[in-house]
């Protein structure tokens, strides 16, 4: 069943007026006698072409006048010529704007892209031209607006009052504050920002030296300072990177609180798993984290517990949104900071290595380009990947906590 | 718009989602924001699921507000809602002054807190370098203008997509193809590469979004495998893989855009609020994960809760059709490219706008924005075949590059942020990285980082 509404269908539909009458207005300028761009009769082989600019004087009209320099003034006239404004009087193939003496002419508005009619044979007289034009151009604007603002029907305002009260209520921050903390973020990553500082040992798309991307692949036993460095910029950094999160395991293994991020990621996966696998992997979490006296028992407070037990009933893919969030934000505020200052980080702070700068010479450079090497296919880590999550899963049953304890006590 | 289509539809798609039967005897079910929580990097937090206030099913809520009173309604009560008859004293024309009253109050409100402008933030950063980019590698192989491409999050291959109908995948640093695809349509205006890199999604003047799993075998026809995941009933613009394979965020002319489950084709979520053809729609970056932006031809861009397909907030400063839309990398703000030749940043905690990215001498509309990895800067596709680099602090243009032989028509940056790649309706596809800098440059930043 189709929706449809009164909509205006987009630029796609119309010709694209803004953008023409900026452009227009600057052909119409070009050709001013006095101020204009200065052409005059062209010898060509034994004729003469009236009225013919050479591509330079083009170009260096329009540097002076739209203040560019000539490579911006160059691709602009050829914006004029691929939309006809002018045309190339020698190389009728190629829109472009040659910045040498190549011929071109102004186009007869009559042939302008604004226009919507099918241009005919016969050739208007510039003047009323223009007045047939702007008097066509007018009457058709006016019919398109008054098709657009028909059947604002009361669902119309209604909507728009439910939106904008919703918005008006919305908190905000200060525009200092949320400025502040842009720039914070870009002082914090710049650098990290390849376009900013070169990346060690190089970038390989300069040298053609892949280095940069095997030092600092997923599965790596000794990751880069930088890459360590970045983890310690926010929680969200250090778990978006795998080898980062695995490090974190490794710390969390020590601390015996492992299940806090087991739980995040089994949310994740049922928040954005197949719709067909959520009541089977609800349950799965529900038996490990959530019932009383389960292996992997997470510590989260009786309403938020409440809340999920009773979701989890009848289960649906946000269901443990409030136990994700209330874990979240503990591993964030917490255990985060303990990882930061504790002996796993600071072991893989001083294991980081940090690469020496390639310095290729030029000879290097074109081996570099000749011997590119392929990567594996994503296809392939991606099982491997996979072997090793089963595997992982399989050996390492849930830690079973009554267990646990009574061995902590009889070392006691 | 028929209000009894629409109805129906909601109708259909609420019988579609799990639905609980019976309401629970819970005094409060509402998630509260946590009063920490405002420290976290989510711009907001939204009442997401319990018992309706009307219906009493338990659904994924939005946050409203009747005469400022906090309700929880699920999507299809606000619907309801929103479409009851006249009550006593309701004309259209006191509901269209009770909207344009509210809109003004919503500026004042955001003007409350606008007590600085990022040129003023700006002035104490250091202005940055020349900067000199140069194209490293030029892929040619498309037969015809190419629309669309995506990274793969292996930081070199890449997946594009053109009007002939072919999506070829390719490792964009050996300039090798690796899979090709042929399309039953032309114009394959979106394409994506799945999180794990077995996959493509793509779609165009077909309407629908098909999922392509791709194989270790050359020889295999990749047709055979095809998924469609998404129905719409017009163009599909963009398309997007959410944290995994399983799940698509589609945007499309009819203007709407949805989740859709992938092994099912099930429609997961709608989102419905622009009044005309959506062109563009981004992620947020952010660990909660829950939100994302879409741009239209009604000039406005709109924040959206995946959870309970809600538009949570709206901006409408451009002067045409918005044709990108891509998040800051903290996901606190976001950029967009308009047919009104300016590029302009919003905050989103802010809730405004905070700069534009425009010259006299850029008339042309950008077709596309992408942020460099720690988002100074900004990098702008046009239609006049050029592609421009903003400083996004300072507001200034850094860089212009040239080469491509028409319209850019789109422009993304790498996964690690080593190089962008743009593509063209030259047919060609480009990648472009800095070029090294002085070595005096390093050894000053080397002297300062140890």
């Amino acid at each position: 069943m189709t929706i449809r509404s009164d909509r205006d269908h987009g630029q796609r539909y119309r010709p694209r007026m803004s953008c023409l009458k900026k452009v227009e207005a600057i052909v119409v300028q070009m050709q001013d006698p006095s101020t204009g761009v200065k052409g005059a009769d062209q010898k060509l082989n034994v004729t003469t072409i009236p009225h013919a600019i050479t591509g330079q004087v083009i170009i260096a009209w329009i540097a002076k006048n739209m203040n560019m320099d000539s490579d911006e003034a160059q691709a602009f006239g050829t914006m004029l010529v691929a939309f006809g404004y002018i045309y190339p009087l020698q190389d009728h193939k190629k829109l472009v704007l040659k910045p040498d003496g190549s011929l071109y002419r102004f186009q007869t508005p009559y042939f302008w892209p604004v226009q919507k009619w099918k241009a005919e044979d016969t050739d208007y007289g510039f003047q009323s031209y223009l007045s047939i034009y702007l008097a066509k151009r007018n009457i058709r604007k006016k019919g398109v607006l008054d098709a657009y603002e028909q059947k604002k029907t009361y669902d119309y305002y209604r909507r728009i009052i439910i939106y904008t009260q919703q918005a008006v209520m919305r908190s905000r921050v200060k525009s200092s504050v949320s400025l502040g903390a842009l720039v914070k973020y870009m002082t914090t990553f710049k650098n990290h920002d390849p376009f900013l500082v070169p990346c060690l040992p190089s970038n390989p798309w300069q040298t053609d030296n892949d280095s940069y991307w095997e030092l600092n692949m997923t599965d790596v036993e000794v990751p880069t300072k930088m890459r360590v460095e970045r983890w310690s910029f926010s929680f969200y950094e250090l778990l978006n990177d795998p080898r980062g999160r695995a490090d974190f395991k490794v710390f969390l293994k020590k601390e015996f609180s492992g299940e806090n991020l087991a739980f995040w990621e089994a949310a994740e996966e049922l928040k954005w798993g197949t719709a067909a696998s959520m009541s089977e992997k609800a349950e799965h979490i529900f038996k490990t984290f959530l019932a009383p006296g389960a292996p992997r028992w997470i510590n989260i407070d009786g309403r938020t517990m409440g809340l999920t037990v009773k979701g989890l009933e009848h289960p649906h893919r946000y269901v443990l949104d409030a136990a994700q969030t209330h874990i979240f934000m503990l591993m964030k505020k917490d255990t985060f900071y303990r990882y930061l200052k504790s002996p796993v980080y600071k072991e893989i702070q001083k294991k980081a290595i940090s690469p020496e700068p390639h310095n290729f010479s030029d000879s290097q450079l074109q081996q570099n380009m000749r011997n590119r090497r392929p990567s594996i296919s994503p296809i392939i880590t991606w099982q491997k990947e996979q072997e090793e999550k089963a595997k992982a899963a399989a050996a390492a049953g849930p830690i079973d906590i009554k267990k646990l304890m009574a061995s902590k006590l009889d070392r006691k | 718009m028929s209000v009894s289509d629409w109805l129906l539809f909601l109708l259909v798609r609420s019988l579609s989602l799990a639905s609980l039967p019976g309401s629970i005897p819970f005094s409060s079910l509402q998630v509260q924001p946590q009063p920490d929580a405002k420290m976290c990097d989510q711009t907001f937090l939204a009442i997401t699921f319990g018992p309706c206030d009307s219906c009493g099913l338990n659904k994924p809520l939005m946050n409203i507000y009747l005469k400022n009173e906090p309700i929880n309604y699920c999507s299809l009560c606000v619907e309801l809602m929103a479409c009851q008859g006249l009550a006593t004293g309701e004309t259209i024309h006191t509901l269209k002054a009770e909207s344009e009253s509210l809109k003004t109050k919503l500026e004042e409100e955001r003007a409350k807190l606008h007590d600085v402008e990022l040129h003023q933030v700006a002035e104490k950063v250091e202005a940055l370098g020349q900067f000199v980019m140069k194209t490293r590698r030029t892929l040619k192989g498309h037969g015809n203008k190419v629309l669309c491409m995506d990274w793969c999050r292996d930081k070199r291959r890449i997946v594009s997509s053109s009007q002939d109908g072919k999506v070829i995948v390719w490792d964009a640093y050996t300039t090798n193809k690796e899979h090709a695809v042929t399309m039953p349509c032309t114009w394959v205006m979106a394409c994506a590469y799945a999180p794990s890199g077995c996959a493509v999604a793509c779609g165009g003047l077909d309407n629908k979004c098909s999922v392509y799993p791709l194989s270790l075998d050359k020889n295999e026809n990749l047709s055979a495998k095809k998924k469609s995941v998404a129905m719409h009933t017009n163009y599909l613009s963009s398309c997007s893989f959410t944290n995994s394979d399983m799940q698509i965020l589609t945007s499309s002319g009819d203007g709407t855009c949805a989740l859709w489950d992938v092994e099912s084709g099930q429609l997961l979520q709608s989102f419905h609020g622009h009044s005309a053809d959506v062109l563009s729609l981004n992620l947020a970056p952010s660990e909660t994960g829950n939100t994302f932006v879409s741009g239209g031809c009604d000039k406005k861009a709109n924040v959206w809760d995946m959870r309970s397909g809600q538009n949570v907030q709206s901006f409408e400063t451009h002067e045409s059709d918005i044709n990108s839309v891509k998040y800051y990398p903290s996901g606190d703000a976001f950029a967009t490219g308009s047919d009104d030749a300016t590029c302009r940043l919003y905050d989103l905690r802010a809730d405004r706008e905070v700069a534009i990215y425009s010259k006299e001498s850029i008339i042309f509309g950008a077709s596309s924005v992408d942020f460099s990895l720690s988002g100074r800067l900004l990098f702008a596709g046009y239609n006049d075949y050029t592609i421009n680099v903003w400083d996004v602090l300072k507001g200034t243009r850094v860089a212009i590059l040239f080469g491509h032989e028409n319209r850019v028509s789109t422009v993304r940056v790498s996964p690690d942020g080593t190089a962008f790649c743009s593509g063209s309706w030259d047919n060609t596809l480009r990648s472009h990285s800095q070029v090294g800098c002085s070595s005096g440059k390093w050894w000053r930043w080397r002297l300062n980082g140890s």
